[in-house]
C-alpha cells in the first residue's frame, strides 16, 4: 500500500461520484480552499463527475497565488545586492514582479537558485561564507515549521551569512476574515490536508460555530476530493454545519505539539498582505526579534525602504482568489495571460487557479 | 514515502526507488517502516495504515452492494 493508487481507485470513485449523484443535492458552491486541490480537481476531471448544480470553486490556498507584488518587488530588490545568493522554491521563479522575476534576473546575472527544502539553503550558506543567502520564507503552515528549523540550525550553527524574507502565512486565520468580510460566497469549505496535518482539524471549528459553514478536511487523491464533497453535501441536506475529517490517515484533531513549538519560538503573528484581499491582520508572521540576525527584513531594512510602492496591474488574480472570478471571465486570460507568458500568479503556480483551467479546461 | 533509515532526527524515505532525506523533528514517535507525509524536506505527519484500510474497506463494501 503506497495511499496513493489505491485513493485513485476508478471503481470507488465511481461508486462515490453515483452516491452523490443520488443524493440530488441542492445547488451549492464549494470552495476547495487548498491549491493542491485546485489541481487535483483539473487532473482528475472531478468538476465533470458531479452534478451540475454543485460548483467547485478555487480558494486563496495557492501560496504563490496570493504573495503580494510588494513582498516580492521587495525580494526581487534584495537580489541586486552584491554578494547576495537568492534561494526559493521552484513555483516561486517565474512569477512577475511589478519590474522582474526571480527568472529574469537570473538570466541578468544574479545568483538565484532553486532548493527541495529550507534546510538546503543553510547548507548553500555553509558552503558559501563569503556571500549572503537570503532564503525565501513562502507557504502556509505545511511549510513554516520547516522555515523555523532552518532558522533554529543556522542559529545553533552561529551562521552570519543566513537570512529568510519571511512571507509565510497562516490559514485559519485569513479564512476567518474572508468569512467576516463577507467576501466568501460559499455554502461550503474542502479544507487542506496537509495544512490541517500541523494545524490540527479542530482548528476550523470556528467555521461551523461562527459562520455555519459545513467543512471536510480532505486529502488529494480522487477519492479524498470526492469523499470531502459528499460529507459538505450531506451536511447541507441536513442542515448541519460541523468540520468533517475524512482525511483521518493524516489528520489528527489536535495540532501538531512539536510544529506547534518550534513556529512560536520563532515567529510571532502578523499582519500579512495577501495580493487580492489586502492587508489581514493576524494571518502572517514575523520572525522573533531574538532572530533579528537571521531576519532579511531587518538586515536589509534599508535597501526595502528604498523600494517603491507597487504600481497597479490589470491582474484580477484577486477576484480569482476570492471566488468571486472564474478564471476564463477574465479578459486577461488564455489572451495575454497563458502558462508561457503569465501576467500574475494565478497562471504561473502549477496550483493557480488559472493554470489548472488552461492545461486541463 | 516510507522511512527507510534513521540517522537521529534525519531520516531516509522512499517510495517507487525515489529516496529523500526528510528531517523528523515533528514526528518523534516515527519509526522504521513508517509512512510519512512529506514536505520541503520534513516529515509532517504519519500515515495511519489502519485507517487508509478501513476507510477503503468501506468503500469497497458499499460499492459491492450496489452491484
Amino acid at each position: 500500500m503506497k495511499f496513493s493508487e489505491e485513493f485513485r481507485d476508478k471503481h470507488l470513485v465511481q461508486e462515490l461520484a453515483r452516491r452523490i449523484n443520488a443524493m440530488a443535492p441542492d445547488p451549492a458552491t464549494i470552495m476547495e480552499v487548498c491549491g493542491t486541490h485546485t489541481m487535483a480537481v483539473a487532473r482528475f476531471g472531478l468538476k465533470t463527475l458531479l452534478p451540475p448544480q454543485v460548483r467547485l470553486v478555487s480558494g486563496p490556498g495557492c501560496p504563490v497565488c496570493v504573495t503580494a507584488q510588494q513582498d516580492l518587488d521587495g525580494y526581487l530588490a534584495l537580489g541586486e545586492q552584491p554578494g547576495v545568493i537568492l534561494i526559493t522554491f521552484g513555483d516561486m521563479i517565474r512569477v512577475p514582479g511589478s519590474y522582474t522575476s526571480l527568472e529574469q534576473q537570473r538570466a541578468a546575472g544574479a545568483d538565484v537558485r532553486i532548493v527541495y527544502s529550507p534546510f538546503d539553503a543553510v547548507e548553500i550558506a555553509r558552503q558559501e561564507p563569503g556571500k549572503q543567502v537570503v532564503f525565501l520564507g513562502v507557504g502556509f503552515e505545511t511549510t513554516m515549521p520547516a522555515t523555523a528549523l532552518a532558522i533554529l540550525t543556522a542559529a545553533e550553527a552561529g551562521l552570519t551569512n543566513f537570512s529568510v524574507y519571511c512571507i509565510h502565512k497562516t490559514m485559519p486565520g485569513a479564512l476567518r476574515a474572508l468569512l467576516r468580510g463577507g467576501e466568501l460566497q460559499v455554502s461550503g469549505l474542502l479544507l487542506p490536508g496537509h495544512v490541517s496535518a500541523i494545524v490540527g482539524a479542530a482548528a476550523y471549528d470556528f467555521i461551523p460555530r461562527e459562520f455555519h459553514l459545513p467543512c471536510a478536511v480532505t486529502g488529494f487523491e480522487p477519492v479524498d476530493v470526492l469523499l470531502g464533497v459528499e460529507a459538505i453535501l450531506r451536511q447541507l441536506a441536513e442542515g448541519q454545519a460541523r468540520v468533517a475529517n475524512v482525511y483521518k490517515r493524516a489528520v489528527a484533531a489536535p495540532a501538531n505539539p512539536q510544529a506547534q513549538r518550534i513556529m512560536a519560538q520563532v515567529f510571532i503573528p502578523a499582519r500579512a498582505e495577501w495580493r487580492g484581499l489586502g492587508q489581514i491582520p493576524g494571518s502572517g508572521v514575523d520572525i522573533r526579534p531574538e532572530f533579528a540576525g537571521l531576519d532579511a527584513k531587518v538586515q536589509f531594512a534599508q535597501v526595502l525602504a528604498a523600494v517603491p510602492p507597487a504600481p497597479a496591474t490589470p491582474c484580477r488574480c484577486g477576484e480569482v482568489l476570492r471566488g468571486v472570478l472564474s478564471p476564463p471571465d477574465c479578459p486577461l486570460f488564455g489572451t495575454v495571460c497563458t502558462p508561457s507568458h503569465p501576467l500574475g500568479p494565478c497562471m504561473v503556480s502549477s496550483e493557480g487557479a488559472c493554470a489548472a483551467v488552461f492545461r486541463f479546461g | 514515502m516510507r522511512i527507510i533509515e534513521i540517522n537521529g532526527t534525519v531520516a531516509t524515505t522512499e517510495v517507487d526507488g525515489v529516496t529523500r532525506q526528510a528531517r523528523l523533528d515533528l514526528l518523534p514517535e516515527a519509526e522504521l517502516g513508517d509512512f510519512v507525509l512529506v514536505h520541503a524536506g520534513l516529515a509532517i505527519s504519519r500515515v495511519d495504515p489502519e485507517d487508509a484500510a478501513e476507510t477503503l474497506a468501506l468503500l469497497r463494501k458499499l460499492a459491492d452492494e450496489i452491484q
